[in-house]
């Protein structure tokens, strides 16, 4: 899984749960939380949908990496990285 | 014989739209199963029975609208069915629905009056909700759509090709329960009504929730992510164990005196996007464990913001407690949804500069606050209340 899988993946949970936010107008760079309007009940379950799809298990520590879409895509490349080594 | 009601799911609901049978004659049903859906001002309901047995004859037809207490259809109880009897009259007081519940405290709403006869199921032509509800905004009249649906029935991709397909994304993708108008309507009616009615009283409470979320931060260490846990079920948690304590804050005020409730159905307000609001019930949130609750929360907002709330998480709430969450600000003062007394108010968790010990650190801190009703309880006792979900918040291990 590349990078674009990766951010395909990540768009459709995001989209799961802000429906009528449209992603490719959002700045990759910017908080999700802010530009999706998403609570701590929202990005838990974004946390539980990647976790079922991609197989990574992210810890509530790191939740800080992935507020922002480039953020979430890095951290989980590097994650499915890690764990196929 | 029993009769299944229009329930009443609000003060202010008079009537409301059948929309859809899950059941048909000779279905058996089980308390709490769900048998219809029923459209209001808070969206498409789903509603439950509360009787056990079998389906004998649906009295209203779909897209028939019924004033509340009118029966929708009538079951052989379970009971009948054992003793071998078949009651020739419908009994006055069958507890099916929620309107007509068991005469407890905790029956939502008073029996309604002697229901009016009900109207004759007119043959209609079968329309799924969400295709009534883009009929109806976009002024389409159903009779001219071609229905492509199963045994005929409108589907929301007939009323949509009938208007050459020219929808917005965004009500396309909108969760079909869900009409922020209707929704606003009823906010405006429930919260005029409470301000005009309940003489309310405000307290407000700071509270260190460092070892709140120190557990919670252990506990989630080690748990996938559909197991963790967040502070909002503490919260919720210690309001509902609290509750139990302070009988005057849990129930509802109706005809000039207050019903004190045995149960604790914590109403959480969900925000839903777009700007709409609901409070549906977490039932017996005292009786509950916490990861049954967090788990049942999830679910519950999940359903709210995807428009399938059910008939008694709207009509049930005893108590109220509202979050801002993380991005919100430090304080909210609630608006009391009637005919409940109290609703607790949780601002964003900051960190602050803290006394402890004769010195200072950085703690976390929420700021609680308790909007009750003067015609129930005073400042003292809100004050004890409030002060006591702030001590359940100490110990976390106990909640």
């Amino acid at each position: 899984m590349n990078d674009l899988d990766i951010r395909k993946a990540v768009k459709e949970e995001l989209n799961n749960i802000a429906p009528e936010i449209d992603l490719a107008a959002i700045d990759p760079a910017g908080d999700l939380r802010e530009a999706l309007d998403i609570d701590s009940m929202d990005f838990l379950n974004f946390i539980s949908a990647i976790h079922h799809r991609l197989g990574v298990d992210i810890p509530e520590l790191d939740y800080p990496k992935l507020v922002t879409l480039d953020g979430a895509v890095a951290y989980i490349a590097a994650r499915l990285g890690s764990i196929r080594k | 014989m029993a009769e299944f009601r229009m329930p009443s799911l609000g003060a202010d609901m008079e009537a409301g739209t059948l929309v859809e049978w899950l059941v048909k004659p000779g279905d058996r049903v089980k308390r709490g199963d769900i048998v219809a859906v029923v459209e209001t001002q808070k969206g498409a309901i789903e509603i439950e029975i509360f009787e056990a047995g079998k389906i004998e004859q649906i009295l209203v037809g779909l897209n028939t609208n019924v004033p509340v207490g009118t029966p929708l259809a009538r079951i052989q109880t379970e009971r009948e069915e054992a003793a071998g009897t078949v009651a020739t009259a419908p009994s006055p007081a069958a507890p099916v629905a929620l309107s007509a519940a068991p005469p407890s405290i905790l029956a939502p709403v008073a029996p309604p009056s002697p229901p009016a006869p009900p109207p004759a199921a007119v043959a209609r032509r079968r329309v799924s909700p969400a295709a009534r509800r883009l009929a109806g905004a976009q002024g389409i009249d159903l009779s001219i759509v071609t229905a492509s649906g199963p045994a005929g029935a409108i589907i929301y991709a007939d009323v949509e090709r009938r208007l050459g397909g020219a929808v917005a994304d965004a009500e396309k993708k909108r969760a079909p329960g869900l009409d922020l108008d209707a929704m606003r309507t009823a906010i405006a009616a429930a919260m005029a009504r409470s301000k005009r009615e309940i003489p309310h009283y405000y307290l407000e409470h700071q509270v260190d929730v460092t070892v709140s979320e120190q557990w919670l931060t252990q506990k989630n260490a080690v748990r996938p992510p559909d197991e963790r846990l967040l502070i909002g079920a503490l919260m919720v948690r210690s309001v509902a164990l609290a509750a139990r304590r302070f009988p005057a804050f849990n129930g509802f005020y109706r005809d000039g005196k207050f019903e004190p409730s045995r149960a604790v159905h914590v109403g959480v307000a969900i925000a839903i996007r777009g700007g709409g609001l609901a409070a549906p019930a977490l039932h017996d949130a005292d009786q509950i464990q916490l990861d049954e609750l967090m788990t049942r929360m999830r679910d519950l907002v999940q359903r709210t913001r995807a428009g399938r709330i059910r008939s008694s998480e709207i009509s049930d709430p005893t108590i109220t407690v509202t979050s801002l969450g993380e991005r919100g600000v430090e304080t909210l003062y609630g608006i009391i949804y009637p005919p409940q007394v109290a609703i607790l108010g949780f601002g964003k968790v900051v960190r602050r500069p803290w006394v402890i010990d004769g010195a200072i650190g950085p703690r976390s801190i929420v700021t609680m606050t308790l909007s009750a009703d003067h015609r129930v309880s005073d400042g003292h006792a809100g004050a004890l209340f409030l002060a006591e979900i702030g001590m359940l918040l100490q110990e976390p291990d106990k909640l």
